[in-house]
This record gives structure tokens, sequence and C-alpha cells, in this order.
């Protein structure tokens, strides 16, 4: 490890960023110890709050540019949960608003130079797709008890296929909160470690270091999308997964 | 290994996503984040903006209502008011046709007038002219008398004046 670390000159560690360290000292992490975890997600709920309520605290007819923002927000939010889950489940917009801002302030703020981003950890992306599925499921079999299970019997299917069917769906339906959290997460911890891979060559390459700097320039702008885009496919596929527990029609 | 442990803190072994140890530490503060995060929008945020939406649709509607009505009441005064002009109109043309009349009568009143006194002036001048013609007559006729008196007596032819002043007379006549 000692002659790795000294032996080249090249220098790059692409996944240090992502580690989680105690913000003070460094004793282990028991489940309560502040740690840049709970820094930079305490900088998301800070955000969120200036975002939605210090820029609405006038409740201008004629909107500030910050109301505007936060209008902004709501709307979208509002308008995609009623589009995709339906009128039923606007019942869930405020906890639908709360992933998506939570999601889109942590992709945005991991995009701060030096940052820590909350989302490129699987242990959180995790947790939220696990709650998603968990709320569908039980909010499912409780608006619609064991017609719930219906959704895996495809009736317009011939009657042979259906069993195969049935299979093919239920494990689709298990498989959501895999896909819904390492979708997520593995977008942002790749991202974040080409940035960091490219700027170990801008450190190495002299004055060839123009090249991997636009690089990073150009990469920067499509994280920035990735941010944006991953918040917005984190909140719809969760409006989509809604819409199966609260929604009249299915498939 | 544990002073190296120490040592290498903040550096990366594989994937810190996959460092099983934190993960209570994060799910916790997640949970915690959440939380907080819903009540602030369930509790204010959203409530908050929705009532702002909803008052901003409401005053919209309202003052389109205001400006349906007071478009409506343009369109009224629009029509009162052409209504009032077509009214001064033949107001206008009344009092002018009735103008016109009274000057008429005036007019014959004052051509009437001036037709008697010119014919009261022409019968005047006629009587003058009459009376002038007369005068000069008696005076052509005195004239002639006299001229044929004293011819005659030229003439040594005697003779009264009477039969002077029948022959003038007959003379004149003829």
């Amino acid at each position: 490890m000692a002659t790795e670390e000294h032996g080249s000159g090249l220098q790059i560690h692409p996944m240090d960023q992502f580690v989680v360290k105690p913000l003070f000292g460094d004793g282990p992490i028991e489940w309560y110890t502040p740690t840049n975890v709970t820094l930079w997600m305490g900088i998301a709920v800070v955000a969120m709050i200036a975002l939605l309520v210090l820029s609405t605290r006038r409740r201008a007819i004629v909107p500030s540019r910050g109301q505007s923002v936060a209008e902004l927000f709501y709307g979208f939010i509002h308008k995609m949960v009623e589009d995709v889950a339906g009128h039923e489940g606007l019942k869930f917009f405020p906890y639908i608003m709360t992933l998506f801002m939570f999601v889109f302030l942590s992709n945005m703020l991991g995009l701060i130079p030096m940052s820590f981003t909350t989302t490129s950890h699987i242990a959180v992306t995790a947790v939220l797709a696990l709650l998603v599925f968990l709320t569908v499921t039980l909010v499912g079999l409780y608006r619609k008890g064991l017609g719930f299970l219906s959704m895996f019997w495809v009736s317009s299917a011939p009657l042979v296929l259906r069993p195969i069917l049935a299979v093919i769906e239920l494990i689709s339906y298990f498989v959501r909160p895999l896909s819904h959290s390492i979708r997520l997460g593995g977008n942002l911890m790749a991202g974040h470690a080409v940035i960091k891979v490219f700027a170990g060559f801008a450190g190495a390459m002299g004055i060839a270091s123009v090249v991997p700097i636009a690089a990073i320039a150009a990469i920067y702008g499509l994280e920035t999308l990735v941010a944006a885009v991953q918040a917005y496919v984190f909140t719809i596929l969760t409006c989509v997964y809604l819409r199966d527990a609260v929604g009249d029609a299915h498939h | 290994m544990a002073t190296e442990a120490t040592a290498e803190a903040g550096k990366a072994v594989g994937m810190p996503q996959l460092d099983f140890s934190t993960w209570p530490n994060q799910i916790f503060w997640l949970l915690v984040t959440l939380v907080v995060i819903y009540f602030v929008l369930s509790r204010i945020a959203l409530p908050r903006i929705g009532a702002v939406l909803a008052d901003r649709k409401s005053t919209i509607t309202n003052d389109l209502a205001a400006a349906e009505e007071l478009k409506q009441k343009a369109v009224e005064a629009e029509k009162s008011y052409n209504e009032a002009l077509a009214n001064a109109r033949t107001e206008a043309a009344k009092i002018v046709a009735q103008a016109r009349a009274e000057i008429q009568k005036d007019l014959d009143a004052a051509t009437a007038k001036a037709d008697a006194e010119i014919a009261a002036k022409a019968a005047e001048s006629e009587k003058t002219i009459a009376e002038i013609r007369d005068g000069a007559a008696q005076a052509v006729s005195e004239v002639a008398r006299d001229v044929a008196a004293e011819l005659v007596a030229a003439l040594g032819v005697g003779a009264d004046a009477k039969t002077v002043t029948a022959a003038v007379a007959a003379r004149l006549k003829g």
C-alpha cells in the first residue's frame, strides 16, 4: 500500500470524495455521530428552507424572483403528481415534494467543489427507494386490498401466458427499489468520480492540462444536467409506482 | 494496520459506498433530514405557496370579471352616446327646419311689405308724374295760346282771345 502511495507520480483518488468522515475529530462513526453526511444534509435543509419558505414569506400576488422559483417548483411537482399519479395521488404531494427537494438539492449541492454528495451513496438512495416501495405496497394493499395483487395477473393476456407474466411482473415489482436506488446513486457516483479522475490528470500533465480542464468543464455541464434529470426521474418513477397503488386503471 | 487506518483517515479503500460501517450513520441522518423537510414542507411551505397560487388565480378571475363588466359598461355607454347623438341630430334638424320656416315667413312678410311700399311709391310717383305732365301740358297750351295770340296780333288779324284759345285747344288735342 505504501509503495502504491509513493511509487506513482500520478496520484488520483477519485473515491476519496465519497468517504464518510466525522465532523469533529476522527473517532469511530456511530449511528449518531455528526459526519459530513450530517453537514451536507443540513445544508440541503437550509437551502430548501431558503428556497421555499424564506422566498415566499411576503406571499405576494405579484411574485418576487425567489417566490417565482418556489412557485415553479411547486407547480412542476404538483402537475407531475396530478398528471402521472392521478388526482388521488395528490394526497401524497408533500411526500413526493420532500423526495424531490431532497434529491434535487443534494445533487446540486454535490456539484459544489469539495462538497460531499449524499445522494451518491447507496445507503441513502436505497432508503429513499425502499420508502417509496413500502409506501406504494402498503397504500396499495390498504386501498385495494387483495385487488392490488391483480396488478400481477395480466387479464388481457392469454390464460396460458398469465402465470409466466405474473412471475415476470412479480420480479419486476421487487426489482423496482433496486433499480430505483442504483440508478440515482450510480449516476451521481460515476459522474463525480469521472470529474475527479480528469482533475487528477490536470494536475499531472503540465501545460497539456488544458485538455482535461476543458473536459472537466464539459463533464461538469453534463453532470449539472444529470443532477436535475436524475431528481426528475426519481420523482416521476415514484409517481408512476404510486399510480399502481392509488389509480383506478393499472397498466 | 490500525495505525495505517488512522493515518489514512479521509482516504478511500475500495468503494466508500460499500463500507457498511457508515450505513447506520447515513440512514439515521437521512431519516432526520427527510422528517425535517417533510414537516417544513407540509406545515409551512406547501400550504403557503398553494394559498398564494389560489389567491392569484381568484384575483385574476375577479379582475377578468371586472374587466368584462367594464367592457359591458363601455359598450352601453357607447350605445347611449350614439343614441344621444342621433337625438341631437334630429333635434338640430328640427330646429333648422323651424328656423328656416320662420325666416321664410319673415322674408315673405318683408317682401310683401316691400312690394306694398313699392306699389305705394309707384302710385305716388305716377301721380306726381301725371301732375307734372298735366302742369307741363297746361304750360304748353298757355305758351301756345300766348304765342298764337301774339302771332295773330302780329299778322294784324283781329281776333279775340276766346277764339284763339279754342283754336289752340283744338290743335293741341289733334
